[in-house]
């Protein structure tokens, strides 16, 4: 095939020539996609910000805020929701890594009072036709309206109010969790949620 | 042979998920939907034809001996810009195949023509053989995936056909299930060319 000889001299370069050139045509690309992989990552948040959150006139993008879990280092995105200077609600994105294939990621859309307004999917990887049903308007509105307060988020089977995904039952509990850890956090840090945050 | 009879061979007579049965990691893989199977196969194809014919422009330079490493450097950049692209251009996509995209690297197909094919023949040949070859593995891919998203999730490309509440074969959107309906496939096809000939 090859009209080259094999020496040791040969193969050395024609190696070192082609990952040369492939780290640089890599290293371009890179620099060409940064961009639009932020965009689109911000575009998405956007979208999510505007399906769970009541009207809003400020930019909740920009006046997010972490909070911490409990005694951890990790933190949850905080992005609060005013309307003519008073808060009309506060969108947490939240995670299980419970799911059935991977991380579930969710945004939710909380009122000040903590009752859940709207929730939507950011990232899920669960089985089609099963756990995915967690993205429907049958498994999400069962939420809306709920104050987790009195309203157990986990599963009927295991004690709570929620209905799960027939047959997904691990996905179901997976969204349910991610939600309470949202609104646990939400609710253990009352002056920085609704009193401390000024509107700049 | 000519540059037409090049480009069907890999539609149906040498199709790679059907016949040759390459490249089944991801065949079996990413088929829970149709347009998951779409959006691989294609992405396969872009990689399958640019690697052709990046093999077969530089095959006089590379010397025997390394001629395996030299392809998978080639092949495994291509993918690698494919999946940066994909993580820009086409986010949801992107999360769907997941893991699958950088394993297009080691997807035998791709490998397999370069080996067989793009190291002994000229770049426009190997462009013909690339395109039919990630075509006919785009429509292997969409037929699977269409079989099993109709069995087992009752949608076709995603446009729900029965009820809301009606039962389907959740078995085919699962793992076993699609061994069982890729294996149904490729008996249904070679009994199909039994009786053509």
């Amino acid at each position: 095939m090859a009209t080259k000889e094999s020496s040791f001299l040969n193969m050395a370069i024609t190696l070192l020539v082609i990952t040369v050139l492939s780290g640089i045509t890599l290293a371009y690309v890179n620099q060409l996609t940064l961009e639009p992989k932020e965009l689109s990552k911000r575009a998405k948040k956007m979208d999510a910000l505007s399906e769970v959150l009541p009207t809003f006139d400020n930019s909740p993008l920009e006046d997010m805020y972490k909070l911490a879990i409990g005694d951890t280092q990790d933190s949850l995105e905080f992005f609060p929701a005013y309307f003519q200077d008073e808060l009309v609600g506060i969108a947490v994105t939240s995670f299980s890594t419970a799911g059935y294939s991977g991380d579930v990621r969710l945004m939710i859309g909380f009122f000040p009072d903590g009752t859940i307004h709207k929730i939507s999917v950011l990232e899920q990887k669960e089985t089609p036709g099963l756990g995915t049903k967690m993205t429907e308007p049958k498994f999400l509105h069962q939420f809306y309206g709920k104050n987790p307060e009195s309203y157990t988020l986990n599963v009927k089977k295991n004690g709570g109010d929620v209905d799960a995904i027939t047959a997904a039952t691990i996905s179901s509990v997976a969204f349910c969790d991610a939600v309470h850890l949202a609104y646990n956090v939400f609710i253990n840090n009352p002056d920085a949620v609704t009193g401390a945050t000024e509107k700049k | 042979m000519n540059q037409f009879k090049n480009f069907t061979k890999g539609l149906i007579k040498e199709n790679p998920v059907f016949v040759l049965l390459l490249g089944m990691c991801p065949v079996l893989g990413v088929t829970s939907s149709a347009i998951n199977g779409m959006g691989m196969g294609l992405a396969t194809a872009f990689v399958l034809v640019m690697s052709n014919m990046a093999i077969a422009l530089i095959k006089n330079v590379i010397p025997d001996k390394v001629r395996i490493p030299a392809f998978v450097v080639v092949i495994a950049s291509f993918v690698t810009v494919v999946e940066m692209v994909m993580e820009g251009f086409l986010p949801d996509l992107y999360n769907q195949l997941g893991l699958f995209i950088p394993l297009i690297v080691v997807n035998c197909l791709i490998l397999g023509r370069a080996e067989a094919f793009a190291s002994k023949n000229n770049v426009i040949s190997s462009f013909f053989d690339g395109l039919g070859m990630g075509l006919g593995f785009t429509l292997g891919l969409v037929v699977l995936g269409a079989t099993r998203e109709i069995l087992g999730a009752g949608t076709i490309f995603n446009v729900p056909f029965v009820g809301e509440d009606a039962n389907t074969l959740l078995l085919f959107v699962l793992p076993p299930g699609a061994f069982i309906a890729l294996g149904y496939l490729i008996a249904g096809i070679n009994q199909l060319k039994k009786v053509n000939n």
